[in-house]
C-alpha cells in the first residue's frame, strides 16, 4: 500500500474511530461500569437516530435535535433500568444472568421491528448544510459530516469524562462499579445511583443516534452491525475505562479503514468482531482493564 | 419407555402425513417447525443446562448448510453424507469456539458467539467457490424411492433428526453430564471445587450443540435449492433458537420442543396471514413477557397449575 494512501486511511480511521468511541460511550457506562448486559444499546441508538430524523423534518439541525432528545431518553433509560432491576437484579437467583441477556435481546428486537413497522425498511437520512460537502486538503477529501461528528464526539466524550471524575454523582457512579457494598455502607443507595447512570448512558445513546444519522443513512436493522462494534470497543477498552474507550475506538476505526482500503468492503464487518474475539480469547480484561 | 413410544408415534405420524396429505405447503411449513425443534433443543444443551447464552446459532447452522452445499457441488454426494459432513464441521467449530471462549462468562460468551456468526458470514461472502455474496444455485437430484417428492423426503429426514436431537438432549439431561452442566449453571466455582470437570463438560456440550445445529442446517440448501450468506447466517435463527427454550422452559428437554412448536407455528401462521415483520415482533414481545413474568416457561406454569390443583 503506497504511503499517501495509508496516510489517508489513517486520517479517515481516526475520524471514524472517534465516532465509534462516541457511540460506545453509553455502553461503556451501562455495561462497562454497571455490568448490565445491555445488548439493546445499539437498538436504542438507532431509535434515537429515527427520532432525530423526525425532529429534523420540523427544520431542526440534527445535532440540536440530538441534544433535545437527551432529556426524554434520560427518563426512558431510568425507566428501563428500574424495570430491569425489579425483574432481574432484585430477584437475583441462579438464572438471572441468562434471562437478563434474553430480556435485552428481546427488547432490541421489539425496538427494531417497531421501527420497521413505523418507518418501513427503507434507509432514512437527514439534511444539513454540512452533509454532502467535503473539505479538501491537497488531494485528500474529507467529508464535512465526518468532521462534524468528530467534533461532537470529542465534546461528548470530554463532558462525560469530566462528569464522571469531577462531580459528586459521577464519582458515586464510579464507586458503585468498584465496590457496591462499600457504597451502601456509606449510606448511599446504589440502585438510585445506577438508575441515574443508566439514564445518562441512554441520553448519550440518543446523541450518538444523531451522530449515526449524520454519518450516513440509517435503517432499522443497523443495530445488528453496531452490537459488534460497540461491544468490541467497550471490551477492548477494558470495562468502564473512558480513556480506554477512546483508544479502543481509534484502534477499531483505523484497522477498519485500512482493511477497507486494502481488501474491500466485504471484509470490513469482520474487523470489529475479529478484534473482539482476539481480545476476548487472549486478554479478556481489555487494554485498560480495571 | 413412554418417551420412545411418543417418539415412535410422532415419526409414524410424519410418515403417514407424507402418504395422506397432497398439499406440499404443509411439508414446507412442517419442515421449518421441525428445524426449529432441532435448533432449540441443541441450544438448550448449552444454554439451558449449563447457562451459557449462545447467540451463534446461525454460525453453526450456516456452516452446516454450506458444508453440505459445497460437498454437493464438488461431488454430488448423497444427502446422508452431506448431513454427516455438516454435523462434523459444525461440531468441530463448536469445539474450537469452546476452546477459545469457554473461559468467558455470561454476556462475554454471548457476544463472542455473535462475533463468530459475523466472521463466518464474512468468510463465506468472500469464498468464490461457494458462490460468494450472490449465492449458489443447486439442482436437486430426484427423490429416493419410497418418496414421491423431494420435500417430503426432507420433511421425514428432519423429523428423524428432531427425534434424535431430543433423545440426545434427554440422555444428557438424565446422565451425570446433565447434572454436571446444571452444577456449572448454579455455580461454576462450586462445581469445579467439587470435582466436576467443568471445562471438559462445557466443551462436550458446545460440540454436541454445534453438531446438532449443523445437522439442522445440512438440508437447507436442498430445501431451498439455493444458498446465500445473508439469509443463511441470519440472526433470526439465533432468535428462534433462544426464544423457544425461554418460552417453553429451559429445565427439561420438553421445554424447547413445546416452545419451538408453539413459536414457529405462530410464526408460520402470522407470516402468511399478516406480515413477516409482525412475526418477529411477536417473538420479541413473547420473549420479554416470558423472561419477566414466567421465568420457568410454559413447563413451569404447567407444573405450578398442576400442583395448585392438588389438595
Amino acid at each position: 500500500m503506497p504511503l499517501d494512501l495509508l496516510l489517508e486511511a489513517v486520517i479517515f480511521g481516526v475520524l471514524l474511530g472517534c465516532f465509534y468511541a462516541a457511540v460506545s460511550m453509553g455502553l461503556s457506562v451501562s455495561f462497562g461500569l454497571l455490568d448490565v448486559p445491555h445488548v439493546a444499546h445499539p437498538a436504542i441508538m438507532v431509535f434515537g437516530a429515527y427520532c432525530t430524523f423526525l425532529l429534523t423534518r420540523y427544520g431542526l439541525d440534527p445535532i440540536v435535535a440530538g441534544v433535545l432528545l437527551m432529556p426524554p431518553f434520560f427518563l426512558l433509560g431510568m425507566a428501563v433500568y428500574r424495570f430491569y432491576y425489579e425483574a432481574f437484579e432484585k430477584r437475583g437467583g441462579k438464572e438471572a444472568g441468562v434471562r437478563g441477556i434474553a430480556f435485552f435481546f428481546g427488547l432490541a428486537l421489539v425496538i427494531e421491528v417497531g421501527l420497521i413497522l413505523g418507518f418501513g425498511v427503507d434507509q432514512r437520512m437527514v439534511e444539513a448544510a454540512y452533509i454532502g460537502n467535503s473539505l479538501s486538503i491537497g488531494d485528500m477529501r474529507i467529508p464535512l459530516r465526518f468532521l462534524v461528528a468528530f467534533g461532537v464526539a470529542l465534546v461528548l466524550m470530554s463532558a462525560l469524562m469530566l462528569y464522571l471524575s469531577k462531580t459528586f454523582t459521577g464519582r458515586a457512579i464510579k464507586a458503585v462499579a468498584q465496590d457496591e457494598p462499600a457504597l451502601r455502607l456509606m449510606g448511599a443507595n446504589p440502585v438510585r445511583i445506577k438508575q441515574w447512570a443508566f439514564g445518562i448512558a441512554t441520553a448519550v445513546a440518543a446523541l450518538s443516534g444523531a451522530l449515526l444519522i449524520i454519518i450516513g443513512p440509517v435503517e432499522p436493522g443497523l443495530d445488528r452491525v453496531y452490537i459488534g462494534r460497540t461491544f468490541s470497543v467497550v471490551v477492548l477498552a477494558g470495562l468502564g475505562s473512558m480513556t480506554g474507550t477512546l483508544a479502543a475506538g481509534l484502534i477499531l476505526g483505523i484497522s477498519e479503514s485500512i482493511v477497507l482500503m486494502q481488501f474491500g468492503a466485504s471484509w470490513a464487518p469482520a474487523v470489529s468482531f475479529g478484534l473482539l474475539l482476539i481480545v476476548l480469547g487472549f486478554r479478556p480484561q481489555g487494554l485498560f482493564g480495571r | 419407555m413412554r418417551f420412545w413410544i411418543a417418539a415412535g408415534f410422532a415419526l409414524a405420524l410424519a410418515a403417514a402425513a407424507t402418504v395422506m396429505l397432497k398439499n406440499e405447503y404443509y411439508f414446507f411449513a412442517g419442515y421449518t417447525v421441525l428445524m426449529f425443534v432441532v435448533l432449540a433443543t441443541a441450544w438448550n444443551i448449552l444454554g439451558g443446562y449449563a447457562g451459557y447464552v449462545n447467540f451463534g446459532t446461525p454460525a453453526f447452522f450456516g456452516l452446516g448448510a454450506y458444508s453440505a452445499a459445497v460437498l454437493f457441488k464438488a461431488t454430488a454426494a448423497p444427502l446422508a453424507l452431506q448431513l454427516l459432513l455438516a454435523a462434523t464441521m459444525s461440531g468441530l467449530l463448536g469445539f474450537a469456539a469452546g476452546m477459545l471462549t469457554l473461559r468467558l462468562r455470561g454476556i462475554f460468551f454471548a457476544i463472542a458467539t455473535i462475533a463468530l456468526t459475523v466472521i463466518m458470514e464474512t468468510l463465506f461472502i468472500n469464498w468464490r467457490y461457494a458462490g460468494g455474496a450472490t449465492g449458489l444455485q443447486l439442482l436437486r437430484p430426484p427423490p429416493t424411492v419410497p418418496f414421491e417428492s423431494y420435500i417430503k423426503m426432507l420433511f421425514v429426514l428432519m423429523a428423524l433428526l428432531a427425534v434424535a436431537a431430543v433423545a440426545i438432549a434427554r440422555y444428557i439431561e438424565r446422565s451425570w453430564i446433565g447434572r454436571g452442566l446444571r452444577a456449572i449453571r448454579d455455580s461454576e466455582e462450586a462445581a469445579e471445587c467439587s470435582g466436576v470437570p467443568t471445562l471438559r463438560l462445557k466443551l462436550f456440550a458446545c460440540t454436541v450443540s454445534g453438531a446438532l445445529m449443523g445437522a439442522a442446517g445440512a438440508t437447507m440448501p436442498m430445501y431451498l435449492s439455493f444458498i446465500e450468506p445473508a439469509s443463511t447466517f441470519n440472526l433470526n435463527y439465533a432468535i428462534g433458537a433462544l426464544a423457544s427454550p425461554m418460552i417453553g422452559g429451559t429445565a427439561s428437554y420438553l421445554g424447547p420442543v413445546i416452545g419451538a412448536i408453539l413459536l414457529s407455528t405462530i410464526q408460520q401462521v402470522v407470516t402468511v396471514t399478516i406480515s413477516g415483520e409482525m412475526n418477529v415482533m411477536i417473538v420479541g414481545v413473547m420473549l420479554v413477557v416470558f423472561v419477566v413474568a414466567a421465568p420457568e416457561g410454559i413447563l413451569g406454569l404447567f407444573r405450578k397449575f398442576v400442583s395448585s390443583r392438588k389438595p
